[in-house]
């Protein structure tokens, strides 16, 4: 996982939710976070700003923690840099 | 039937941040109105509002909350809270399963759609915030204040423009009186500026280029605001039963629809509605001794609105002191109605009638007791809220002293 990428997501989630970065780990799940339905549609609405990707609204239902918010992005932005090359 | 008591009163307007600076506002004649702030080169021709100044929205509500409030909705729940306060309720209190919330707004999150569409249309952004429909809809401050409350009875929001927040007083009254709630919350909240709704209001020319004033001469019609107003209604019995302050009693309310035309007002109308508000008060006219009037200050409104007084009151006409305090908390759409009926309960309980002010001598046709300028003591036993919607829908309250 590239920790940059990583970082770059917690301080999206932060920035979101009005949380210190330092209080947000990957292992942290959205529900302990305080991160109800649409505060999750949100963040991926700002991720999508911060990354300039799209994210499908079947993968959206899916993410329900850190680490899979960073992993999906890693993911889409894997499969842009693909298409890119 | 049931007595309905005001036990609790919340305001938030041009005149000052709480019931106290607005009733004081009133009493003095001071006018909220001023040159309009925060649109200059944007092209629009709108030079006075009563804005609601100096608002420190994140005073008052935490930022992750603060993301899912429109304007309207943050005026609503400041206002909410100062009634609930006033009202002596607890803000968790068991209260909430026995309430009711019904709040009017005429333009509601017009400014978070208005941001939203300048993004998409001018800027061709095409990710959107999942907090748009949300802080727009127009039953989000009335789903604000009913979260906030636990609110679990009746929910409701009512769009009649001006007078939305007369009918959403009269119908919560209703909703009292028939026993379908012990208390109510009830009121109207409205931040409509934005360039879009300022091009729209413009358009129509009903805006007046100096200021607001109602029924006198050289009046050039009426001036836009915001804010809100909330009252706690409650069950006669239960009020005593909790040795609640008892501000007033709605003894009354009617409602009309013009069936004419779509902006300009009716006579007829007008008066259908007050006729209805004396019959549910079961007060004949004579025993009225206040109204506070429409009087949006537009040249068709002022003097339809004269003219639908006579048509009521006859003779008694002459007896009656008419006031517009939109003069001094400008024309709040959806709030304005509530603004009003908190301006007549304090203005009965404080035996001192708010005046019309900026008045420089009646206008033609405008031949009423309009209380220029000067608030007057009077000890007033009834009185009358009226509220005539763009679209002919009319609202009117009856005050009683208690």
């Amino acid at each position: 996982m590239d920790q940059d990428l990583a970082q770059r997501v917690i301080s999206v989630i932060a920035k979101t939710q009005h949380l210190d970065d330092a209080k947000i780990t990957l292992d942290s799940r959205y529900e302990e976070l305080g991160i109800d339905s649409l505060d999750g549609i949100n963040i991926l609405f700002a991720l999508e700003n911060e990354f300039d990707i799209s994210i499908p609204d079947e993968a959206a239902k899916q993410i329900r923690s850190v680490r899979q918010t960073v992993e999906g992005v890693e993911k889409l932005l894997g499969n842009n840099s693909a298409a890119a090359g | 039937m049931r007595k309905v008591v005001v036990t609790g009163l919340g305001t938030i307007s041009a005149l000052g941040p709480d019931a106290a600076s607005f009733w004081k506002g009133l009493c003095d004649g001071a006018s909220g109105i001023g040159p309009l702030e925060g649109y200059s080169g944007q092209g629009t021709s709108v030079r006075v509002a009563a804005q609601v100044r100096q608002f420190d929205a994140a005073a008052h509500f935490e930022p992750k909350r603060l993301d899912l409030l429109d304007r309207f909705s943050q005026f609503g729940l400041v206002a909410a809270r100062e009634a609930v306060g006033d009202a002596g309720l607890d803000r968790n209190g068991s209260w909430g399963s026995q309430a009711a919330v019904v709040l009017g707004a005429g333009m509601a999150g017009k400014s978070t759609e208005d941001e939203a569409y300048r993004l998409l249309y001018a800027q061709g952004q095409q990710r959107f915030s999942p907090f748009i429909v949300p802080r727009a809809m127009a039953n989000a401050a009335a789903s604000q204040v009913s979260m906030e409350f636990g609110i679990t009875g009746p929910g409701l929001t009512i769009s009649t423009a001006c007078a939305a927040s007369t009918h959403a007083i009269g119908l919560a009254f209703h909703l009292v009186r028939a026993g379908l709630a012990e208390v109510a919350l009830a009121g109207g909240s409205e931040a409509p500026f934005c360039l879009g709704s300022l091009k729209g209001w413009e358009a129509v020319r009903v805006l007046a280029p100096d200021t607001c004033r109602p029924f006198s001469r050289d009046r050039k019609g009426m001036v836009l605001g915001e804010g809100a107003g909330v009252v706690v209604l409650e069950a006669e019995e239960r009020a005593r039963a909790r040795g609640a302050p008892i501000h007033a009693e709605i003894a009354g309310f009617g409602m009309s629809s013009d069936a004419g035309h779509i902006t300009q007002p009716s006579e007829e109308g007008a008066a259908r509605a007050l006729e209805a508000a004396l019959r549910d008060a079961s007060l004949p006219p004579d025993q009225i001794g206040y109204i506070n009037a429409h009087g949006s200050g537009t040249t068709a409104n002022d003097l339809t609105e004269t003219r639908a007084i006579h048509r009521v009151f006859g003779p008694h006409a002459g007896a009656l002191a008419v006031s517009s305090t939109k003069s001094m908390h400008g024309h709040a759409l959806g709030a304005t109605g509530a603004l009003e009926l908190i301006a007549t309960v304090l203005a009965l309980r404080g035996r001192l009638l708010p005046p019309t002010a900026n008045f420089l001598g009646p206008g033609d046709g405008c031949d009423l007791d309009y209380v220029p300028n000067q608030a007057r003591e009077s000890v007033v036993d009834a009185a009358l809220s009226s509220s005539f919607a763009f679209g002919g829908l009319n609202a009117v309250l009856c005050v009683r002293r208690v």
